[in-house]
């Protein structure tokens, strides 16, 4: 088809929109000023090595890493079995049941963090962290819940029946035919679910206490009160991070998975 | 598929959603009703009291100016992508997931970093003479509105995108070769068929903005506050839980109202399209 011209040069502006604030941020990684500088004046990468000193960062980092790594997990087992009774059996109200799994996207993140804390944090005197779970269990379920249910629907169960009438037992079916059918929606699950919780701030306001904060809450906390270019650098570092990532995702599932 | 082996496999996910959601927000939110000398009363001083309702609308100005940008410049750019080649669509694709994939605090953070008193829009006007002093960007609405679509512009691009791709070239060409001009054969033929692409864009983004944290509380500050920023303000700064659990049923109506109101409008226009054919 012909290219419109117009609509090109809609499109290059759009992206450059898109791409440029970024760009700036890269750049400012690397000044050598205490103050963040568009153009630098001269290069530096003292800002990289300063990140590495915070200690908050490092704790928060690995905070974070950690409640998204359970929350993911959690979601999947949980999720998983879910989403194949939902697609397989003949439940009555499965479309109701399934929006309950889903409802976690309707109630705000910051509302999530809300309620959490003041009914099993302050109520029922849980253990910050274990609210904290449960608030990025929320974040998580629905794409469990949406990618694999998405995946289970274009699964052929016809094989599924094969298996059963030579023989295989039930469970021994599930693991051997339909889950290695849907391993490329389960690992699209993992990912956006994992990315999602790792970035998710709202929920998390909340619920940080002692020794208790995800990276992402520390790293606004951070500007809020200090404006130089670690920050810069911090965001460097994890685009950095999040291109190999994608990289990946690309090589193994394509692109695609992440846009679900 | 037994009833019983369906039971036991959704169950827990049940519980867990029961204890850890359903639960909290019933003892939250619920005796928020009840507070004050009448029934909603709580609610009736909300949006009596001026300031409140100021939030209130600001918050969903914001959404709205937000889902009206992110479809202006979404729409149009979705159909781009979905007009190239297999290559270029892969890799504008991808340009568009990788902020999506960026912490928004690292997206909000850029904004600061153009839109600050020192920030570059600043500078090249003081520099170009155009402006003496540094005008005021950040920590306005202004800010939150184009914060807000750097946050949410891609979701609108990669929905919207992704329903265009299933739509043919042939389309387009038969509207062409009955006399429509470019412009006209897009909004008579392909506008209406990824209508729904374009509706579930525009809740993932009105809801978003509607209940996004980051943003506005670095790019608003204190000053421009809405109802998620004033929700933590209210519980942590004031100590004021019950004001806290009253904005938050608020925000949750909101949502499932505007959810609502975007799928009756959808079945609306599919049913006026379908008239026609």
């Amino acid at each position: 088809m012909r290219k419109n011209k117009m609509l090109t040069v809609f499109a290059v502006f759009v992206f450059g929109f898109l791409i440029l604030p970024l760009i700036i941020i890269t750049i400012t990684a690397f000044g050598k000023g205490s103050a963040i500088t568009f153009p630098i004046e001269s290069f530096s990468v003292k800002w990289f090595v300063k990140v590495f000193t915070i200690k908050s960062f490092r704790i928060s980092f690995l905070t974070s890493l950690e409640i998204a790594m359970l929350a993911t997990v959690i979601a999947l087992l949980v999720g998983i079995p879910a989403a194949y009774a939902l697609a397989r059996s003949g439940l009555k109200g499965k479309g109701l049941i399934k929006s309950v799994f889903l409802s976690p996207t309707i109630v705000p993140g910051i509302v999530i963090g809300f309620v959490l804390y003041q009914f099993l944090v302050l109520s029922l005197r849980v253990p910050v962290f274990i609210g904290l779970l449960a608030g990025h269990f929320m974040v998580t379920l629905p794409y469990v819940i949406r990618v694999v249910g998405s995946s289970l629907e274009q699964f052929d169960f016809s094989t599924e029946e094969a298996a059963w009438s030579l023989g295989c037992g039930k469970i021994r079916a599930f693991f051997k035919v339909v889950l290695p059918n849907i391993t490329s929606g389960i690992s699209a699950a993992f990912m956006l679910a994992f990315i999602n919780s790792f970035n998710n701030i709202p929920v998390s306001m909340f619920l940080s206490g002692p020794g208790v904060s995800t990276f992402p809450a520390n790293l606004m906390n951070y500007i809020e009160y200090n404006y130089d270019p670690t920050v810069s650098a911090v965001s460097v570092l994890l685009m950095a991070v999040t291109v190999l990532m994608m990289v990946i995702v690309d090589k193994t599932l394509g692109i695609a998975a992440l846009a679900k | 598929m037994k009833k019983r082996s369906a039971f036991v496999m959704i169950i827990p996910g049940l519980v867990i959603l029961a204890v850890c959601l359903f639960l909290p927000l019933l003892r939250v939110l619920i005796p928020s009703l009840h507070t004050g000398e009448y029934p909603l009363s709580a609610y009736v001083t909300f949006f009596q009291d001026e300031y409140y309702r100021k939030i209130f609308v600001r918050t969903v100005k914001v959404a709205c100016l937000t889902t009206g940008f992110c479809m202006v410049l979404g729409v149009p750019t979705a159909y781009f992508i979905s007009r190239c080649s297999k290559k270029w669509r892969g890799i504008l694709l991808s340009v568009s997931i990788f902020p999506m994939m960026t912490n928004s605090v690292i997206r909000s953070f850029a904004w600061i970093n153009i839109l600050g008193s020192n920030g570059l829009i600043n500078r090249l006007l003081i520099t170009a003479g155009i402006v003496e002093k540094p005008l005021k960007l950040l920590y306005t609405d202004f800010a939150i509105i184009i914060g807000s679509v750097y946050l949410f512009l891609p979701l609108m691009i990669v929905t919207v995108a992704g329903v265009m791709e299933n739509i043919g070239d042939d389309m387009m060409e038969a509207a062409l070769s009955l006399g429509a001009d470019r412009i006209r054969a897009f909004m008579k033929v392909i506008f209406p068929m990824s209508l729904p692409g374009i509706i579930v864009g525009g809740i993932l983004v009105f809801t978003g903005t509607l209940t996004a944290y980051t943003t506005p509380q670095l790019l608003g500050g204190n000053k421009n506050m809405v109802l998620s920023t004033f929700i933590y303000q209210r519980a942590m700064t004031v100590g004021d839980w019950d004001g806290a659990a009253v904005i938050s049923l608020i925000m949750i109506v909101v949502t499932l109202a505007v959810i609502k109101g975007f799928n009756s409008l959808a079945a609306r226009l599919d049913k006026r399209g379908g008239d026609h054919a």
